[in-house]
Order: C-alpha cells, then sequence, then structure tokens
C-alpha cells in the first residue's frame, strides 16, 4: 500500500483510560463489550468523510493506533513504542475524568509522542520535561482532547472537573470532548461533540494532503481534478 | 521511670517508619494513580511500620539496648498488634476491594466481604493441620496458634524466594549468561512487527470498505421490490458476510503474531539494556557480587549448617533482601502493567500482606542465624512452638524452589536463542 494514501492517528493515555472501548466506538459504532488490556499497539479504521455534504465529498480511511502502556514504565518498553510513533498525522489524547493522575500524565505522553516523530514538519523542542505552551500553539500536528468515564463523575464534582479540563484543552490549543465509551449517545449525529470529532479529523485530513509546499502542487491539482472527475460521472 | 522512656523510644521509631511507608507508598507504588481510598496507603504503612519495628526489637536484643522487661512487653504489643492487622484487618480489606469491583455484587458488599473472610480463616486454620507445629495443649485463640500458622505460610514464602533469589541473583549480574543482541537484530525485529500492523490496516481497511459498501447496496436493495430482489440481496449478504468473517479470521491470527513480535522486541531491548549497564562500573561491581553470591549459594544448598552464625545471619539477610527487591521489582511492573485504577488497591493490600507474613516468619527463622543468647528472648515470647520444624520446612522449600529455579532459567535461556535465530 503506497505511503501516500495513510492517515494515521495516534491514541494516547495511561492504561485503564478507556483508549480501546473509545478506539472501538469511533470505529464500529458499537460499545466494546470484553475491555481487556492492550499489548502493544492495536490498529482499528475509521471511515471519515471529509468534507461531508459538499460536491468535495471523499472518504477516508483514518487509522487509529491505540498504543498501550503506562508513562512510567521500562525503558525497554518505551523504546518499543517509539516505533509506532512515526509519520503521526493527528493525536488523540484520552484521559478518565475521575483520576487526576491521568490528565497531568498527558503532557508527558504529548512530548513522548511529538518528539518522537520523524517528518521533518514535526520537530519540538523539549527542555527535559519541562512542557511549554507556545511549543503546542505552533504544533503543527492537531490535537484532540477525550476525556472518559464522564457518568462516573458525582454531579457536585462535575463543574470543578470541567473547569480542570477547559485549562488543559487550552494548555494543548486542543478541542475537548467528555464522554462515556459505553454509552453511544454521546456521539450521536448531531451533537456537539460529533461536530467536534468530524472538524478534527478534517482537519487532519486536511494537514495531510491539502497543505503541501508550493513544490508539490501539481500532485495537488491532479487529485483535486481527479476527485471532480469521478464524482461527475457517478 | 526506664520503661517510660523506652516506650517513648519505640513510639518515635514506629511513627519515623510509618512516614517511611506513607512516602514509599505515595512516591513509588502509586505514583500513577489517584489515592481514593485513604484507608489502603493507612493500612500498608501501619504493616510496614510494625513489621520494621519487629527488626528493630531484634537488633536491640543483639544490642542490648533498652531494659529487658520494656523490651519483652513491646515484644508481645508488637506481636499482637501486627497479628491483628495480618490476620482479621488486611484479609478483610482484601476480600472488600475484591467484591466491589466486581459490579453484580455490589449491593451487599459488607456482607460479601464478611463471606470472603470466613472463607479465608477457614482455609487459614486448616493449614496448621498437617503440620506438626505445636502441642495440643494450648487454647484456639492462643497466639501460638495464629503465630504458628503465619509462620508457616511466610517460611515458605521466604524459601521459595531466596531460593528463586540464589539462583537468579547471579543469572541476572553475570554477564556470562547474557545473550548476544545487535542493533541490527532490534531493527529486524521492528520491521516485521511494523509489517504485521500494515498488514492488519489494510485487511481492516478491505473490511470497513466492504462493509460500507454491503450497507449502502442494502440501502438500494430496499428499493428492490419482489421475488429476484429478495433473493439477490440474500446471496449477496450471504458470501459478503462469509468473505469478512475470513478476513477478520486472519486479521486476529496477525494481531496475535504483532503482540507476539512487540514482547520479543521489548526482550530484546531489555537484554541489550542489560548488556549497555554491565560495561558501566556499577555494572562491573554487580557482576562481581554476582560471582561471589553465586559461589556462596552453591555451597548454602549443598551445605547447610555450616557457616559461623553471625556471618551467615547477615549473608541471609542480605540474599533475602536483593532477592525480595528483585522479586517485587518484577512483581511491581507486573502490577503496573495490569493494575488499573481498579484493581491497585486490591493489589497494594496483597503486597501488604505478603510483607506482614514475611517478616513475622523471618523473625522465627532468624532464631536459627542468631547466636545462642540471643535466642531466649524470641522463644520465651513466641512460646512453645517447634522450631526445628521450621528450620527443617525452610531448608527442604529453599532446596525445591532453587533446584526448580534452575530447570526454568535453564528452559527459559535454551529456548530464547532459538527463537531468536528463526527470524
Amino acid at each position: 500500500m503506497a505511503s501516500l494514501d495513510r492517515v494515521k492517528v495516534l491514541v494516547l493515555g495511561d492504561s485503564g483510560v478507556g483508549k480501546s472501548s473509545l478506539v472501538h466506538l469511533l470505529c464500529q459504532n458499537q460499545v466494546l463489550g470484553n475491555p481487556s488490556w492492550t499489548v502493544g499497539c492495536s490498529v482499528d479504521v475509521r471511515a471519515q468523510d471529509y468534507k461531508e455534504g459538499t460536491p468535495e465529498e471523499k472518504t477516508y480511511y483514518i487509522e487509529l493506533w491505540d498504543v498501550g502502556g503506562s508513562v512510567g514504565c521500562a525503558s525497554s518498553i518505551k523504546s518499543t513504542r517509539a516505533v509506532f510513533y512515526n509519520s503521526v498525522n493527528g493525536i488523540i489524547l484520552v484521559h478518565d475524568l475521575t483520576n487526576k493522575k491521568s490528565s497531568q500524565n498527558l503532557y508527558r505522553w504529548s512530548l513522548e509522542a511529538l518528539n518522537k516523530d520523524s517528518s521533518p514538519t514535526g520537530v519540538i523542542v523539549s527542555n527535559g520535561s519541562d512542557y511549554d505552551r507556545e511549543q503546542f500553539a505552533e504544533n503543527p500536528v492537531p490535537l484532540l482532547l477525550i476525556g472518559t468515564k464522564f457518568d462516573q463523575i458525582p454531579d457536585n464534582k462535575r463543574n470543578e472537573v470541567l473547569t480542570r479540563t477547559a485549562f488543559l484543552s487550552e494548555d494543548f490549543n486542543a478541542e475537548e470532548i467528555n464522554l462515556d465509551c459505553t454509552n453511544p449517545r454521546y456521539l450521536a449525529a448531531g451533537t456537539s461533540n460529533a461536530v467536534k470529532l468530524s472538524r478534527f479529523f478534517d482537519k487532519v485530513i486536511e494537514k495531510r494532503y491539502f497543505t503541501r509546499d508550493p513544490s508539490q502542487m501539481t500532485g495537488f491539482t491532479d487529485r483535486k481534478r481527479f476527485n471532480f472527475k469521478s464524482l461527475h460521472y457517478d | 521511670m526506664s520503661f517510660l522512656v523506652d516506650s517513648v523510644i519505640m513510639f518515635t521509631s514506629q511513627v519515623l517508619f510509618f512516614g517511611f511507608g506513607w512516602l514509599f507508598f505515595m512516591r513509588q507504588l502509586f505514583k500513577d494513580y489517584e489515592v481514593r481510598q485513604y484507608v489502603v496507603q493507612v493500612v500498608f504503612s501501619v504493616t510496614f511500620a510494625f513489621s520494621c519495628t519487629m527488626f528493630e526489637l531484634i537488633i536491640f536484643e543483639i544490642l542490648g539496648a533498652l531494659s529487658s522487661n520494656s523490651r519483652y512487653f513491646h515484644w508481645k504489643l508488637n506481636l499482637y498488634v501486627i497479628l491483628l492487622v495480618l490476620i482479621f484487618v488486611v484479609p478483610f480489606y482484601i476480600g472488600y476491594f475484591v467484591v466491589s469491583n466486581i459490579r453484580l455484587l455490589q449491593r451487599q458488599k459488607l456482607l460479601f466481604a464478611c463471606m470472603v473472610w470466613f472463607t479465608f480463616m477457614y482455609f487459614f486454620w486448616k493449614l496448621g493441620d498437617p503440620f506438626p507445629i505445636l502441642s495440643p495443649k494450648h487454647g484456639i485463640l492462643s497466639i501460638e496458634q495464629l503465630i504458628s500458622r503465619v509462620g508457616v505460610i511466610g517460611v515458605t514464602l521466604m524459601a521459595l524466594l531466596s531460593g528463586f533469589g540464589a539462583v537468579n541473583c547471579p543469572y541476572t549480574y553475570m554477564s556470562y549468561f547474557l545473550r548476544n543482541v545487535t542493533d541490527s537484530d532490534i531493527l529486524a525485529l521492528e520491521r516485521r512487527l511494523l509489517q504485521t500492523m500494515d498488514m492488519i490496516i489494510s485487511k481492516k481497511k478491505r473490511i470497513a470498505m466492504t462493509r460500507r459498501q454491503m450497507y449502502q447496496r442494502g440501502e438500494d436493495q430496499n428499493k428492490q421490490t419482489g421475488f429476484w430482489g429478495m433473493i439477490k440481496s440474500v446471496t449477496s449478504t450471504q458470501t459478503g458476510s462469509e468473505n469478512l468473517s475470513l478476513i477478520q479470521q486472519e486479521v486476529d491470527a496477525l494481531e496475535e503474531l504483532s503482540r507476539q513480535l512487540f514482547l520479543e522486541t521489548v526482550d530484546l531491548q531489555a537484554t541489550k539494556e542489560r548488556i549497555e549497564y554491565s560495561k558501566t562500573f556499577q555494572g562491573k561491581y554487580f557482576n562481581f557480587l554476582g560471582y561471589f553470591f553465586s559461589i556462596y549459594c552453591v555451597w548454602k544448598i549443598f551445605m547447610v549448617k555450616f557457616w559461623s552464625q553471625h556471618i551467615s545471619f547477615i549473608l541471609v539477610g542480605i540474599i533475602i533482601v536483593t532477592s525480595i527487591r528483585g522479586l517485587l521489582i518484577t512483581l511491581t511492573k507486573f502490577f503496573y502493567a495490569i493494575s488499573s485504577s481498579k484493581s491497585s488497591n486490591v493489589i497494594v493490600l496483597v503486597l501488604a500482606q505478603i510483607m506482614g507474613m514475611y517478616f513475622v516468619s523471618s523473625v522465627l527463622l532468624m532464631r536459627m542465624s542468631m547466636p545462642l543468647e540471643y535466642r531466649s528472648i524470641v522463644t520465651e515470647v513466641l512460646g512453645e512452638l517447634q522450631f526445628n520444624f521450621y528450620h527443617r520446612w525452610f531448608d527442604v522449600i529453599f532446596l525445591v524452589s532453587a533446584l526448580s529455579s534452575i530447570l526454568f532459567l535453564y528452559l527459559a535461556h535454551k529456548q530464547a536463542p532459538e527463537k531468536h535465530m528463526a527470524l
């Protein structure tokens, strides 16, 4: 398969936050019945209609790479995980709304993934583990923040948790979605969550295919012409 | 008056140990989780504090610090408290947290926790029957009955751990055993892993595309009415779904392969790091220690009661500490991998239970390694336990554990390079 046709999105987060359930929900539109802990990396594919409803609509198949593990694990596991971080087009950061540590660990997760990114545009400089907000503002890789286990927050703590996640999404310069992976209602068509999700994936596709250097412009216009032709003869 | 001073000293040291256990819990064990049930942290720190106090009392015994009356009193007090914690508190909380993880039993948590505890007590009691531990003239809830059983479990644990440690310590640190791993080996494995992921992705894309087409065709099919429309829809979906299930099976097999490749790569990376570590100064120091310990351990396996008691006391302690440390680190890593925010409480409590039982029984065993003049306090406090039984039991289990560890490591070592060469 030509590497030109691939759109790769990483799904990162601490062990047990619900990444596998989330990926299953996003790709199969079904709730995962028997979640078990992920060894290595599990991949799934989501059909995304880019620019849905417009004449330029096209279906892309986005690969969601669910990388398992924890931030504080052995360095042998970390170096092995690094092979999955190559040429990434987008990152979904998942944290557990009932566990503050998982939200804090997201900084380390994003630095681990972005520092290993070998594509020339994804250069992030980090001073040790210090996190710098400006890095994320200029970061070319689109990020999305998803908080899980939303239904398990008691009502009186809800505002506090939502304020905390608002700060988090500001730090990452990313949109945030809060949901419960065992309930597909949160991502039903037409909800603001579904809109945010669609916008994120569209942004990923756009950055991947439609913001090339001027030297590669011919490739871009060829593809657009091809799309238009195929639509015309449908 | 001296009793008061001694008690203050003991109390201060216990508070210090408690604080240390608290910090260890927060910084090491629970650094990735949020502590929601503080009772777990308290129970762990209390177990740790009283376990350490027992060792402190033994050291005071040898040094002759504090007056012997207060020492005797504190021994008894400490033993009662730790037995209370190990037999009543910790097992009850383990049962309680296990039950609260199971969704079905949420309603009657306390009731089920008590049931679990009674089951534990039944097996705990039955444990003492086949062993010739004590003379039958003691009552049921006497301290000797409880200690004897805790002792059996703890001694078995200790013998297993020190047998394993005696074999594993030289194996890990001696460079003679390290397999040769080059960078190109690791790169080749990583390439295979990524190729497998690519195959999984392309098959999943096919499944997704076929599903989409079936769905769209299904919509069109609904418009088709009549007999032929129905037949067509049945046959096309049937071959479609058969095709899909075939591809799904291939995907499942490939996913299993990717997991194995991942674990092999991690293994190779870990070996490579160990090789690099062995070239550093620290590594060379441990390598030397490894040779030294391996000689001592081989000697211990074959000549059990020979060495001078003072040195044997220290060396046995060091072996046990290093094997406990090595095993706990491995267990902790394993637990990090499997524990989620749900099971972390249970796992920490199990660790506390093991730690407590281990410390109680090490007091029993230390009697063997202690010089004669210090044995009296232990004998006096613990009553008429058959100490010889524990010593013999330790030696037997140590031998069994060491031999099975040798067998196990030999098989693992043998198998690995063959797997390696098959790439």
